[in-house]
């Protein structure tokens, strides 16, 4: 009995210890966030991620398993701008964990750092699911990536002041690192400027900002709404008169959708990895752009 | 008065717009959404509805033949400040043709207490057993499991405090427990100054891989029932016509379990998923039942009873949009008193009789707002088997927050 109740305390005592430890538990709502507070982290920081590459992040749960890790957690990093509306206010509720309330250090919102693309003007739901605050995939273009970066890396200093040299210098490398691969994906990314492109949903917003790319119309009727097969006709009807280059989706969409409207236009489907851990190569957020850029290119060969 | 109307009229556009302008969780302060659930139901039997070996109570029953509305739900919460989160759920529902508001909700619940705890206190869904704090229009079919049904009358609602805790383990660990009024069925009587009722329970949960999550629970309910009757839906007539209230007062104690299973594709929901879930109780109770006439003397017998059932259910989405579901229901129990008459009298005896029931439904979701459904029940509840078909749409208005896992 006495045995069993030391092994049952040193095995809390673990836990405690474990949670004690030096660092930061990071929970990430998207895998951008999470190989972004990697870069950013390093060493410092344990990182896990809600959601995959295949997963939407509009709609999953605050299953048990997430419940705990927030509750575990000392920084949470999320776009924000109501992506994670469905599911993030019921898991901060459920975790019990006061450092990542909205509003505290702990609580870190990267859309509401930047320009938004996308602000409705009128709020109204028969025009599908539309976000306030305007289109929170704001990843996908690298310069706003970067003032979300620097913002982190700032946060991470603040949560975590014993490591600030630490992560002070991998800022120093991000920022170098970062601005150098703007340059050289600028420059290969010329020939995309005016290429029009249809989309699944309005995940492409700020690349086409960025690339100057146009966005020639969505397979979704409405934002959230899935594609029907009375707007794949008008959809080509449109095409016809004005044709695009390709059908762009990634994995956490089906393919159906894109695949029977390239049957029925006969234009070309590209799967684009959206985030990191979209494709096999994809490993951070340096070849997001980079497979992202690969793909695009070869549209225009 | 127009002057009155005036001014609250120019405060809800006042609020709508600045809803509109502001950003993330705080839109709409307070949240507000409004459920609307309309039904139309097809029996083959017109029997009063009974459920042999269990005294009815709450919104027990088998719902409405024809066309009509279920409960229209009204919710506005918010978080209060940086410390509370507060919610309110009225429910608007028609009882024998009177339009009734019910409070279902008003409660006030902690953020920021941290450590993983989280108070409530006001009325709320008591955390017992899975389905119980889900509202009814998330629940998969139209109506409550017959354990739900026969045990808390749909569902168990109280007044009081809970408290709960989330362990800092790398697993899902909750444990809670709750010190409730005890006056609403199936307590009754909020016996020991208004503190008659308690409930604990305990949660696991995790992943299994990248594609199913599961949770594991175990509750246990207590009280001092006080007078609790049979309400409404269970009168019985004497010899002389008069009517007789079934009455129990005693302990009561139910003990459950619940687990829930989900899968989908790689976590990915939206276009294929199952949900397998299933819940178990056991209730004892023992005290008196008493035929309230309004007599001096009314009829009475002890009771010693023991009351069982769960449910089994699976729900597929095989598609976008489209889903259908299986549940299977059964009861059982072993009721014993003094006098097996006045038992019988109360509802109490089983007559040899197990109830279950076979439901099959589908629905289609337009939206996630938005959603039709059709079931079909073959109902051994009580002896006069019956086939029940019910057409339901649920909408819901205005910001709709997330449903629990």
């Amino acid at each position: 009995m006495l045995s069993r109740l030391s092994l049952l305390l040193s095995v809390i005592g673990m836990m405690l210890a474990q949670s004690a430890n030096a660092g930061l538990n990071v929970f990430a709502c998207e895998p951008e966030w999470a190989s972004l507070a990697e870069a950013l982290g390093g060493d410092q920081v344990r990182v896990t991620s809600a959601t995959t590459a295949r997963q939407d992040p509009h709609h999953i749960e605050a299953r048990p398993s997430l419940i705990a890790k927030l509750r575990r957690a000392d920084l949470l990093i999320c776009s924000g701008a109501e992506l994670e509306v469905g599911w993030l206010p019921m898991l901060q509720r459920k975790a019990g964990n006061r450092q990542v309330l909205t509003g505290q250090r702990g609580y870190f919102e990267a859309a509401m750092l930047v320009d938004r693309l996308d602000v409705p003007e009128v709020l109204d739901r028969s025009m599908g699911d539309l976000h306030a605050s305007g289109n929170p995939h704001v990843h996908l273009d690298p310069h706003r990536l970067l003032t979300i970066a620097m913002a982190l890396s700032e946060r991470l200093i603040e949560l975590d002041p014993e490591n600030g040299a630490l992560y002070e210098q991998r800022r120093n490398d991000f920022n170098q690192r970062w601005q150098n691969s703007i340059e050289a994906w600028e420059q290969s990314a010329a020939p995309l400027k005016g290429l029009r492109v249809v989309v699944h949903h309005m995940d492409w917003s700020y690349l086409f900002d960025w690339l100057q790319m146009v966005n020639a119309g969505a397979l979704e009727p409405k934002p959230g709404l899935p594609a029907s097969a009375s707007n794949l006709t008008s959809l080509k009807q449109e095409m016809e008169q004005n044709p695009a280059a390709a059908i762009l989706y990634t994995h956490y969409q089906s393919p159906k959708a894109a695949k029977r409207f390239s049957q029925l236009s006969g234009i070309e489907v590209v799967e684009l990895p959206y985030t990191v851990g979209g494709a096999a190569e994809v490993t951070d957020l340096f070849s997001l752009y980079d497979v992202t850029l690969k793909r695009l290119l070869k549209l225009v060969q | 008065m127009s002057t009155r109307l005036l001014q609250s009229a120019a405060v809800v556009a006042a609020i709508l717009s600045t809803a509109a302008e502001a950003a993330g969780d705080s839109s709409f302060n307070p949240e507000i959404s409004l459920i609307l659930d309309g039904r139309y139901g097809s029996f083959d039997n017109d029997s009063d509805y009974e459920l042999p070996g269990f005294m009815l109570g709450g919104e027990a029953g088998r719902g409405e033949e024809g066309f009509h509305l279920g409960h229209s739900e009204l919710v506005l919460s918010a978080n209060v400040d940086n410390l509370f989160y507060g919610k309110m759920t009225a429910a608007i529902a028609e009882h024998d043709g009177e339009t009734e508001v019910e409070l279902e909700e008003a409660y006030i619940e902690t953020l920021g207490l941290g450590h993983g705890i989280t108070a409530k206190a006001g009325r709320f869904f008591s955390g017992l057993g899975y389905l119980n704090q889900q509202h009814p229009h998330a629940w998969d079919f139209t109506d409550a499991p017959l354990i739900y049904r026969g045990l808390f009358g749909d569902q168990l609602l109280d007044d009081g405090v809970h408290l709960s805790w989330v362990a800092p383990t790398p697993m899902f660990v909750k444990v809670g427990a709750e010190i409730t009024r005890g006056e609403r069925f199936p307590a009754a009587g909020a016996s020991n100054d208004g503190v008659g009722a308690s409930t604990f329970f305990a949660k696991v949960g995790g992943d299994l891989g990248e594609s199913q999550a599961w949770q594991l629970g175990i509750s246990h309910w207590r009280a001092e029932v006080e007078g609790r009757t049979s309400g409404g839906h269970h009168h019985h007539e004497d010899e002389e016509g008069g009517h007789e209230t079934p009455t129990y007062s005693g302990d009561s104690d139910v003990t459950g379990i619940d687990f829930v299973w989900k899968w989908a594709p790689h976590g990915n929901a939206t276009e294929r998923n199952l949900k397998i879930q299933g819940e178990y109780f056991i209730r004892n109770e023992d005290g008196d039942v008493v035929m309230d006439d309004e007599s001096d003397a009314p009829e009475s017998t002890t009771y010693d009873g023991e009351q069982k059932g769960g449910y089994l259910q699976a729900v597929y989405q095989f598609m976008p949009r489209w889903r259908v579901g299986l549940r299977y229901d059964w009861l059982d129990s072993d009721n014993k008193g003094s006098d097996e008459e006045v038992l019988a009298e109360a509802g109490l005896d089983n007559e040899g009789h197990t109830p279950q029931r076979f439901t099959l439904m589908g629905d289609y979701s337009h939206s996630e707002y938005s959603r039709v459904r059709l079931q079909f029940a073959r109902d051994e509840s009580y002896e006069d088997k019956d086939n029940i078909i019910t057409l339901q749409y649920i909408v819901s208005l205005g910001s709709h927050g997330a449903h629990q896992f």
